[in-house]
């Protein structure tokens, strides 16, 4: 390998849409689609004589995140203008945080191959997202539509912390669970509620000092960062190993080449003139009110996956599917106060419910089957009233229409037979039926006895208990 | 020299009604006495009459209003009860967005902007029922002390057309010297509301920082701008002042106080009272006839009753520098959206996108708005932003220091408004320097956010008015307004009008 004795930094910045109902600054509405131009007023428009003003609901997402992110979320910050021409952005400066963001240094925890990693957060600030080109080549020109201005964002900066394209992957998995599970942002990719931009370098394994830098942008899918960061990584190493230097630019990720390419350089890059917003007034955070929205945090996937394992004894693979997001975690909770065989709920859930979910393409706050339900299936089979073949036909029955496992049990007479007395009968017949399979039973090919059971099976359509049936053929044919 | 200023005072029983003062014609027309339509009449033709020579209107709304001014009559004969301002015709200087009305800021980039929204104040006038005659000519984008800055040509001072009205509001004031108004508005960052008002002679008040919202102001210098109104008289800038000020939700930094009622300040009596006078106020370069004025304005004060003491205001000379380095910061951000993207004017021979931001503001803005851009943004420039807009702030701090400092021993500050009388067209354009220093005695305040009026004083030899300054601590601009109001009821300044050949 050409950078063996390299050693690769990547950090991330991530934006991640907050959900309000009304823009940062203005009380416009947040959406998605639509007219070009249509949710917007004087203020996100940036016309002559406009203020902002703050959305405080802003600001209770911003901390929330800031907390979940374990950061220190600061009792003062202020907003700082960001200056610099584009046409999509009206006042020609983005309201954004400079050297007072709103939270500073924290943590979030990844899994990796070699298990638990933590990245470092360097800090989590605010800013107003800016508009969107559209251009008509055709006609010639260019429109633009500030729909999306003025929607608030949090910017998470990591530490350069990631040492393999891989680990960056699972840090934007980790990263879009939490802020889904503390209901802060949709983080969806495709409706640009959840933006990665990266930065990457090489330095000689060993060495303290971080190399030239590249920053990565224009990554519009999770894979697409993990293949833009390996392209970017293999071509930097291919520079070092000839001896040639790397430059410092920004480079855009092209996902159908999945390659990148030089945007601009250092020479290029902009002077913010950064310098406090004098229309806005700094942001005092009242500790009273951080601690009471801290308390307000529910348990965090983490935490929550690990608590799966010790309290139900489940396995680190069916802890991470189940609290992957909130609601089926919570799903597994309300359904587990019903039933203490966990690992077989934990199947039902991550095979039988989230298979029929994905069919039928609803969510879990959609499924048909209420959790009390489906531990109520649990029972049946464990109580071997049904078997577990039966139980994945009620199961079918629960999820097309809704009703309690008893009732369909009831209605279709699917009641497994235990009667020794009934089955004693089924199964003379089935000996009596079979003498080749007996005789191989009796010369010891153990394999025979399942053909048996399974003709008692077919004759009692599947409702014969299956652990009798094997019991009263080995006492009659030995 | 020039011709001077001719002198007539205004004598009650023959004044016709564009003479009038705003609490007279509120007072008339709540009484049906006059209508609305006559008060709005009468300023139409003054305009007529003198703005050909003055120039103190960018436009006029006529139609608008006349429109206006019939349909609060109409609304007051059913039985509506009249506002603060019924019927006051009010001109508005041109950087309050008024919704449906073309705004230009002075400035030919704004060129065709249609303002779809109204400034707070704006709101305010026409709920008290102000009719807006029109907007008035201003330095471009406020930046300026003679209103010779403006895209749209000077305004001349009704005291001397050969001479400047001040600036940067210097159509305001000079509306309101004409009579073309009843009263009127304007903005100031760094004066320019006291100095036009100095120089036209009329009263003219900045109240202090978040007193009024600044949502609909178009941003000079968002630190440092404040409204406030022109007055014939004191009463009238308190009863104007009553109805713009307070908290607006659209205004972040706009206060959360009750609004006083402005017009119980006005109270014939300040026995007692404190005033200091910086000792750096008596600075080379002050004209001699505005020194004169000064101090027999001081006299008067200790002949009232009032106590004047030696204060020291150490850090006033760095006030000029500081102002231009905070101000042109904040203004080359804040004048960065006029791009020709969205609205105004935008080059048509620009090839890409980069060319057509640099065309549109080659073309769009005039040279004092260049040079504060570029200044300012030399100033925030990486690697230069500690030596200059870090170093700026802490020199912005101290000078509020020195305030507070002396505020705790005296009720207010008497300084002159300007160091000179109105000075001839021209005679400072080529020294932007010189031009700068003239706002030494207004820019300190608007640093240290305070509140400040500006009223006639006096004359020098030429006849030409002085202004007499008093600045009080954050949010006293009752006491300003007793403080000032006695010196009005005791003296004869405020009564003398220019007399205007045609």
């Amino acid at each position: 390998m050409e950078n063996m004795n390299y050693e690769t930094v990547i950090g991330l910045e991530v934006h991640v849409q907050l959900k309000t109902r009304t823009k940062i600054f203005c009380g416009c509405p947040v959406g998605w689609g639509g007219e070009p131009n249509t949710r917007v007023c004087p203020v996100c428009l940036g016309l002559p004589g406009v203020l902002p003003v703050l959305n405080r609901k802003v600001l209770e997402l911003a901390v929330r995140a800031g907390l979940a992110l374990n950061c220190e979320v600061s009792g003062f910050s202020k907003f700082d203008r960001k200056n610099y021409f584009y046409p999509d952005l009206p006042k020609a400066y983005q309201i954004s945080q400079y050297d007072n963001p709103l939270s500073g240094p924290g943590w979030i925890d990844i899994q990796t191959e070699g298990g638990k990693k933590r990245i470092g957060i360097t800090r989590a600030h605010l800013e107003e997202d800016a508009g969107k080109l559209v251009h008509f080549e055709k006609e010639g020109y260019s429109g633009v539509d500030y729909n999306r201005t003025g929607i608030p964002l949090l910017e998470i900066v990591s530490d350069p912390d990631f040492r393999f394209p891989r680990e960056a992957y699972e840090y934007l998995k980790t990263i879009r669970t939490v802020m889904r599970y503390i209901e802060v942002s949709d983080c969806d990719m495709e409706k640009g509620s959840f933006r990665c931009d990266a930065n990457v370098s090489l330095r000689p394994t060993g060495e303290k000092e971080l190399g030239v830098k590249v920053e990565i942008k224009n990554m519009n899918s999770f894979k697409a960062v993990e293949r833009a960061l390996a392209y970017e990584v293999k071509r930097q190493g291919e520079l070092l190993a000839v001896g040639r230097p790397v430059v410092q630019e920004t480079r855009l990720y092209n996902a159908d080449l999945q390659k990148t390419f030089s945007m601009r350089s250092k020479e290029e890059t902009h002077d913010y003139r950064y310098f406090p917003d004098p229309d806005l007034v700094p942001v005092i955070l009242e500790k009273e009110w951080v601690e009471e929205i801290r308390s307000s945090l529910p348990e965090l996937p983490g935490p929550r996956s690990e608590r799966f394992r010790e309290q139900y004894g489940l396995p680190e693979y069916d802890a991470g599917v189940l609290t992957a997001e909130r609601p089926l975690a919570d799903y597994f909770e309300a359904a587990a106060a019903h039933t203490s065989n966990y690992k077989a709920l934990s199947n039902w859930v991550m095979v039988e419910l989230l298979g029929k979910l994905n069919d039928s393409d609803s969510t879990v706050e959609e499924s048909p089957i209420s959790p009390e339900q489906l531990a109520g299936l649990l029972s049946l089979i464990e109580k071997g009233a049904i078997s577990g073949k039966i139980g994945k036909q009620v199961f079918a029955e629960m999820f097309a229409g809704g009703k309690d496992p008893e009732v369909i049990v009831e209605e279709k007479g699917l009641l497994q037979i235990s009667d020794e007395g009934e089955l004693d009968k089924i199964v003379e017949q089935v000996i009596s039926e079979n003498p080749g399979s007996v005789a191989d039973f009796r010369g010891g090919k153990e394999k025979a006895i399942g053909f048996l059971v399974g003709q008692v099976m077919k004759i009692t359509q599947g409702k014969a208990n299956p652990g009798l049936v094997n019991q009263l053929l080995r006492r009659k044919l030995t | 020299m020039g011709s001077g200023g001719r002198v007539k005072v205004r004598q009650k029983n023959k004044v016709t009604l564009n003479q009038l003062t705003a609490h007279e014609v509120a007072d008339r027309v709540a009484k049906r006495e006059v209508t609305a339509v006559e008060v709005t009449e009468a300023c139409l033709r003054k305009i007529d009459e003198v703005d050909p020579l003055i120039r103190s209107f960018i436009r006029v709304d006529r139609e608008g209003a006349l429109w206006r001014a019939a349909d609060l009559d109409r609304r007051l004969d059913e039985g509506e009860r009249p506002g603060l301002l019924s019927g006051v015709p009010v001109a508005l200087k041109d950087i309050f967005c008024v919704k449906g009305q073309e705004i230009t800021c002075g400035s030919r980039i704004l060129k065709g902007f249609i303002s779809p929204y109204d400034a707070t104040i704006v709101r305010k006038l026409r709920e008290a029922g102000a009719v807006f005659l029109g907007q008035t000519n201003m330095d471009e984008f406020a930046m300026g002390s003679s209103t010779e800055n403006s895209s749209y040509g000077p305004t001349r001072n009704p005291w001397d057309p050969e001479r400047v009205p001040g600036g940067s509001s210097g159509g305001s004031a000079a509306a309101l010297a004409a009579d073309e108004a009843i009263t009127s508005l304007g903005s100031d960052t760094g004066g320019s509301i006291r100095q036009p008002a100095s120089l036209c002679g009329i009263a003219g008040m900045k109240p202090t920082y978040s007193r009024v919202s600044r949502y609909g102001l178009i941003a000079y210098a968002s630190s440092l701008d404040q409204i406030g109104p022109f007055g014939k008289d004191v009463e009238d800038i308190a009863l104007v002042l009553e109805v713009i000020s307070g908290h607006d939700p659209l205004d972040s930094t706009s206060v959360s106080l009750e609004v006083p009622r402005f017009r119980d300040a006005l109270v014939d009596d300040i026995k007692g009272m404190k005033l200091g006078v910086p000792r750096e106020c008596f600075v080379e370069g002050m004209e001699a006839g505005v020194e004169k004025a000064f101090r027999a304005g001081l006299e008067k004060f200790q002949a009232l009753g009032a106590e004047v003491i030696e204060i020291g205001l150490p850090r006033i000379p760095y006030s000029v520098a500081c102002y231009y380095i905070l101000s042109t910061a904040e203004a080359s951000s804040n004048l960065a959206r006029f791009d020709g993207v969205q609205y105004g004017i935008r080059s048509g021979e620009a090839e890409g996108l980069l060319d057509m931001y640099e065309s549109t503001r080659r073309a769009g803005f005039g040279e004092e708005v260049k040079r504060r851009i570029i200044l300012g943004t030399y100033v925030l420039s990486a690697g230069y932003y500690e030596a200059y807009y870090e170093k700026a702030l802490k020199v912005r701090r101290l000078i509020k220091e020195d305030f507070d400092r002396v505020f705790s021993s005296c009720d207010c500050v008497v300084m002159p408004t300007s160091p000179c009388v109105a000075f001839e067209i021209g005679a400072r354009m080529k020294d932007p320097l010189q031009m700068y220093l003239s706002d030494i005695f207004t820019i300190s305040v608007n640093l240290a956010g305070l509140p400040a009026i500006s009223i006639p004083g006096g004359f020098d030899e030429r006849n030409l008015p002085v202004g007499l300054q008093i600045i009080g601590p954050p949010f006293s601009e009752e006491k300003i307004l007793r403080t000032a109001y006695t010196f009005e009821r005791n003296t004869d300044f405020y009564l003398r009008k220019p007399e205007l050949k045609e």
